[in-house]
């Protein structure tokens, strides 16, 4: 007996939610980012759980295209925090505000 | 039987980590604890029959993406979050708006539930890298192609990001001083 389809739908919202909120309860910019990992990692968790349950194999291969961009992502967004530190010496969002006045 | 069990440990387990990972708030640790989630995460993947995307879970996400957090985190020597700068109606506010995508989201695979309950049959090759490699280098071949393109992006992007601006101040004194040079000589 296999679980169903709604209990690894419902992981993947739990672990959907769990990473939105943290998106808003984080400060630095970096826990952001890991928090926006972790969204990616549940919808690809709704991908694999649909391709099991259908038995086509496009899900998986959508799973590995969202790890590219997620790669892609991982590589410029840590490259603007990087220059971000560089000119404020932090990486608090809130210190992100110099468009503001 | 089995395969149930495997699952709710590795659900609890992924749940478990990704708390952790948004309670500490040390990024070291919020960085480890998602190292946590990806691995079971993996494993789920493997009793779903997708081999593949369980190793390469591994491959890219615990080991090259995590790798770069934890290499910039030590970089930037990063301190503690401060606590509570924020108003706190605002944390609260966070959470009822979390609770309420929480059931937004389950309503909706509720009203999905007419999707097959079982699997498909176990002898399918979906899955098996052979299926997988088939369809990404014959069907999408485009998409595999533009992969390849923002991935060559995101490398030159990443470079003239962090890249230090030294080389056009230097220039620009360079100048400076021949400036300077030719109204000495008038």
């Amino acid at each position: 007996m296999e679980p169903s389809l709604a209990s690894y739908l419902a992981l993947s919202g739990i672990l959907f939610t769990i990473g939105c909120v943290g998106v808003i309860f984080k400060r630095n910019a970096i826990g952001m980012f890991m928090c926006i990992e972790l969204m990616l990692n549940a919808v690809n968790l709704t991908f694999v759980a649909f391709s099991r349950y259908y038995g086509d194999v496009t899900g998986q291969l959508f799973v590995f295209m969202v790890m590219s961009v997620a790669a892609a992502e991982a590589a410029v967004g840590l490259g603007i925090i990087i220059a971000f530190f560089r000119n404020s010496q932090s990486v608090d969002v809130d210190d992100a505000s110099i468009l503001k006045n | 039987m089995v395969s149930t069990v495997l699952f709710f440990l590795f659900a609890g387990l992924a749940i478990a980590s990704a708390i952790s990972m948004v309670y500490h708030k040390n990024p070291l640790y919020s960085a480890i604890s998602l190292v946590g989630v990806f691995i079971a995460l993996s494993c789920i993947y493997v009793t779903l029959a997708a081999p593949f995307i369980a190793a390469v879970q591994i491959l890219i996400y615990a080991g090259a993406i995590m790798v770069l957090v934890v290499f910039v985190i030590m970089l930037l020597n990063l301190e503690e979050d401060k606590p509570l700068n924020r108003l706190r109606y605002l944390y609260a506010l966070g959470g009822g708006l979390g609770v309420i995508l929480l059931a937004q989201t389950l309503f909706i695979f509720y009203a999905v539930m007419k999707a097959p309950n079982t699997p498909a049959d176990q002898t399918m090759s979906a899955g098996k890298t052979l299926s997988l490699g088939r369809a990404m280098y014959t069907e999408y071949l485009l998409p595999v192609e533009i992969v390849g393109v923002l991935l060559l992006m995101a490398i030159i992007g990443a470079v003239i990001l962090t890249r230090r601006l030294s080389q056009p101040q230097l220039e620009l004194v360079v100048e400076h001083e021949l400036e300077l040079e030719h109204k000495a000589d008038h």
